[in-house]
């Protein structure tokens, strides 16, 4: 690990099954551009993938290695030459794989051949930035465990991928607590422009807008969180969660992003715009 | 029926397209949860307990039938052989940032409220919010105090939180929006621990003012 950028973590599917004591799943924040990149080098499901926030990952490969990279498109170049995105390419030892930044999305990933096999922490590689679980953000000086190959070989070529689109809309459900909003903050959650804020991460994306107003003020007892609820509290600026959301909170979820669509939420980088629009 | 009143079958609601959402007695949450851990639904992931709610994740889209079957659902009995433990003792520092709005809140003196908060045997209720984390029950009510407004971004860990009839302990730095008061150096969540959760649900817990 020569440079990572400004966050490279290891993640997989996550750790389900420990919400009972505060465990939330975690796991790749774009799950299908990761299990994409690990499909291409023939991985296991399981096998761990690096996940790249907004580029400046530099790698070298310490043995030949068979590599893909997917989600947010950022310039790969190996020892200076450019690198195909989408598809899997071999790394000869010793040769340097460098991301520049996204022209469009937040997160790439990078699958090799055997996954990478840093010690699982119950049951899952994954960093949970939220928890501190599983391995620490990657640091330059890192070396990276590459574990065995499994036994299906990579049969892809080439997937055809479109990179994250401008302006995107997000199918949105009715969440559990939308009585607790007030009847025009439907309307307004799907009609408005919103704005993705600067603090966003991996736990969820900030959201500026119209002013969401409550129906009831009284307090929420605390409730279960899945990926993709928007949360709204009482400031009225709703959160939007991810895969390193806390296992429960305390305020009233308005409504719930179909999972087909997390993927693109996690493609949303601060300042961009976005719209919700119910699912038919 | 021996049912003591209560309305028969929960409010069960789909949340999102992978999770049911089961509105509950707070006394039937533990007794609900135990039934879908011997029995789960096809499909099952994981299982949140909250105060009033069970949140059923699935690897699948809620079914109609999910639906009914949760609305039928009944508590399966708890399991009342688990032997008396003595409480944990966590040793609080009482110096935190809304200690004095705490205060304000409740009307009581600084030293009056610490003494509320010690005198008390808290028991977990349930978990969640971040690995270790305890909903603590049994404060007071004197000393109830709603939600900040506006969360914190970051709390440190350790940091000793009020939040309606509930204290409970950070066990890392998180985002979050309880009243802070203290903050103690106990550690709550290890996962090379067995069971990695010191305040694991039914954990009976005494707060213990230093420093």
């Amino acid at each position: 690990m020569l440079a990572t950028g400004p966050l490279a973590t290891v993640q997989d599917g996550g750790r389900p099954g420990w919400a009972g004591i505060g465990v939330t799943r975690s796991g790749a924040a774009d799950r299908a551009s990761a299990a994409l990149a690990g499909r291409l080098v023939g991985n296991d499901p399981d096998a761990a993938v690096l996940e790249v926030t907004a580029g400046g990952l530099r790698v070298r490969a310490g043995r030949t290695l068979l590599v893909a990279l997917t989600g947010a498109p950022a310039q790969p170049r190996v020892d200076g030459r450019p690198a195909p995105w989408n598809s899997p390419f071999p790394l000869a030892a010793g040769a340097e794989l460098a991301l520049g930044t996204p022209a469009a999305g937040l997160r790439s990933y990078l699958a090799v051949r055997g996954g990478i096999d840093v010690p699982p922490v119950l049951g899952s590689r994954s960093t949970d930035t939220l928890s501190g679980l599983g391995p620490a953000p990657l640091r330059a000086g890192d070396l990276l465990p590459i574990g065995g190959p499994g036994e299906d070989q990579p049969v892809v070529d080439v997937a055809p991928v479109p990179p994250p689109g401008p302006d995107p809309v997000l199918r949105v459900l009715p969440g559990p607590r939308r009585d607790w909003l007030a009847p025009s903050a439907w309307r307004a959650l799907t009609t408005a422009e919103w704005t993705v804020g600067t603090a966003s991460d991996r736990v969820g994306l900030r959201l500026a807008g119209p002013f969401l107003d409550r129906a009831r003020d009284d307090e929420l007892p605390s409730e279960g969180l899945v990926p993709g609820a928007l949360q709204v509290p009482p400031d009225g600026a709703p959160v939007l969660f991810l895969a390193d959301h806390p296992v429960t909170g305390g305020y009233p979820v308005l409504a719930v992003v179909a999972t087909t669509d997390l993927p693109a939420a996690a493609q949303l980088r601060p300042g961009d715009p976005l719209r919700f629009r119910p699912v038919r | 029926m021996p049912d003591h009143g209560r309305v028969l079958g929960e409010r069960a609601v789909p949340y999102g397209d992978r999770a049911v959402l089961v509105d509950a007695d707070p006394g039937d949450v533990a007794g609900l949860h135990a039934a879908l851990v011997v029995d789960p639904l096809p499909g099952q992931v994981d299982l949140v307990p909250a105060a009033r709610t069970l949140l059923v994740v699935l690897d699948r889209p809620p079914t109609e039938l999910d639906l009914a079957t949760l609305r039928r659902l009944r508590p399966a009995p708890a399991d009342a052989d688990r032997p008396r433990r003595d409480p944990v003792e966590v040793p609080v520092v009482f110096d935190g940032p809304d200690l004095a709005d705490v205060a304000g809140l409740t009307g009581t003196a600084v030293p009056d409220l610490v003494a509320r908060l010690t005198g008390t045997e808290l028991t977990v209720a349930f978990g969640g919010f971040a690995p270790g984390f305890g909903y603590l029950t049994g404060l007071p009510a004197e000393v109830h105090v709603p939600r900040r407004a506006t969360p914190r971004t970051r709390v440190p860990a350790g940091a000793v939180g009020l939040a309606g009839p509930y204290a409970g302990i950070y066990p890392r730095a998180s985002p979050g929006g309880w009243q802070l008061v203290g903050r103690t150096e106990l550690v709550l969540f290890d996962v090379d621990r067995d069971p990695p959760a010191l305040l694991s649900p039914g954990t009976p817990v005494r707060l213990r003012a230093v420093g």
